[in-house]
């Protein structure tokens, strides 16, 4: 896999676009799952994806064909959906006091936005309720549980994408794991 | 559940990771089945992590690599050459050290643009043109640079002119070579030679001694 792969870079590099598809068509569906379970929309998630791609292409000679090409490719739309994300997040302070309002700051504006209420949350498929959950993540967790568990990748290539310490992901992914415990122990039959 | 120690909880983590060492999984165990607390801790975590499994795998639109394919950038006349260049990084370093030594070549080619010759007796000059005037002898090589010779008397030696011509006129004489440079690399062909000969004479000395 890896030798195809690096033949398949050497002959982009060479200047034949077409390889290049070869590579697309390899990793496509890896990539498109990242993207949709962070961002948790598929029209969104297909322009990420895309973009991921494109970026790997016009940046293909900075890769060093020593590593990991998955790593590499994941990295750049991790990176991009973690920016498109914070984009999307307002622009002020959350623990700002929200005017008119007493003792109401937009951590609690923000939670009554997000939050389904209860039946609406037990109508939901069993599909649709697992990426509702991923998405009410932190993006902090939400990178790290979505690669260990979705994309089912070892501890130390999450660490290698996410350009972090070992140590660092560990903690992220045990804090990523008791908030999804806090958020699913409120519905006790969720299973 | 207050009064559990904070290590449980982390060595539940250590569990659900693999990572956990014999000792950690011992305590861990020993402290479940004595806990009904941290038993449901445990419990929950694990669901979650069977939660969080259970997602079903998402692929790709159908035309997702064609897609890609039209969005890549079209490859602007120049990216090729600096792939190459790139890629090559001896063989520009080489074309750069002979773009600089040919320039300098044709710098020091125009440069050498003025009326110069070699300071001989008898010689007489008219404008840039250099007279060896009739019935006089010059002995010693001439050598005349962005001019002309008229040579009517008699030149005991070699004969050079560069960027000019010779006349000659029926009584002139010329005991040595005549040569004419007009172009670059007879210039530099010229410069080569002389090269050569001072070295050969320079061996020829270091024998004669």
């Amino acid at each position: 896999m890896d030798a195809l792969i690096n033949k398949r870079i050497k002959q982009v590099l060479k200047g034949d676009k077409d390889a290049f598809a070869e590579i697309v068509d390899l990793y496509q569906h890896r990539l498109f799952q990242v993207c949709f379970r962070m961002l948790g929309n598929r029209h969104e998630a297909e322009d990420i994806a895309q973009e991921a791609f494109v970026r790997a292409f016009i940046n293909i000679h900075t890769f060093d064909q020593k590593r990991k090409f998955s790593t590499w490719l994941y990295r750049i739309a991790t990176n991009l959906c973690i920016d498109r994300i914070r984009k999307k997040k307002p622009d002020y302070y959350l623990d700002a006091e929200v005017k008119g309002t007493e003792g109401l700051d937009m951590y609690s504006q923000i939670a009554a936005a997000d939050e389904l209420p209860e039946e609406e949350i037990m109508k939901l498929e069993l599909q649709d309720r697992i990426q509702y959950e991923i998405s009410r993540l932190p993006d902090k967790y939400r990178s790290a549980i979505v690669l260990k568990y979705m994309e089912e990748l070892s501890l130390q290539e999450i660490s290698e994408i996410l350009e972090l310490p070992l140590g660092t992901v560990k903690t992220r992914i045990h804090r990523g794991r008791e908030a999804l415990r806090k958020q699913l122990s409120r519905q006790p039959n969720f299973l | 559940m207050n009064a559990c120690p904070e290590r449980i909880v982390h060595y539940m983590h250590e569990y659900l990771d693999g990572e956990i060492s014999r000792e950690h999984e011992l305590e861990l165990k020993s402290h479940l089945q004595s806990c009904v607390d941290c038993q449901a801790h445990m419990h929950e975590l694990s669901d979650v992590v069977a939660f969080v499994k259970g997602a079903a795998h998402v692929e790709a639109p159908t035309n997702f690599s064609q897609t890609v394919m039209a969005r890549l950038p079209k490859e602007k006349s120049h990216a090729g050459v600096s792939r190459w260049l790139r890629r090559h990084p001896i063989l520009t370093a080489a074309a750069l050290f002979f773009l600089f030594m040919s320039s300098a070549l044709f710098s020091n080619f125009n440069e050498e643009q003025q009326f110069s010759f070699t300071k001989q007796e008898n010689v007489v000059v008219e404008g840039e043109t250099v007279i060896i005037p009739e019935g006089q002898v010059v002995k010693g090589n001439l050598v005349v640079q962005n001019g002309d010779v008229r040579i009517d008397g008699e030149l005991d030696g070699n004969l050079t002119v560069i960027n000019g011509s010779k006349y000659m006129a029926s009584t002139a004489v010329i005991t040595g070579k005549t040569e004419e440079i007009n172009e670059v690399f007879d210039w530099l062909w010229f410069h080569i030679k002389e090269g050569a000969k001072e070295v050969v004479s320079f061996f020829d000395k270091e024998e004669t001694k």
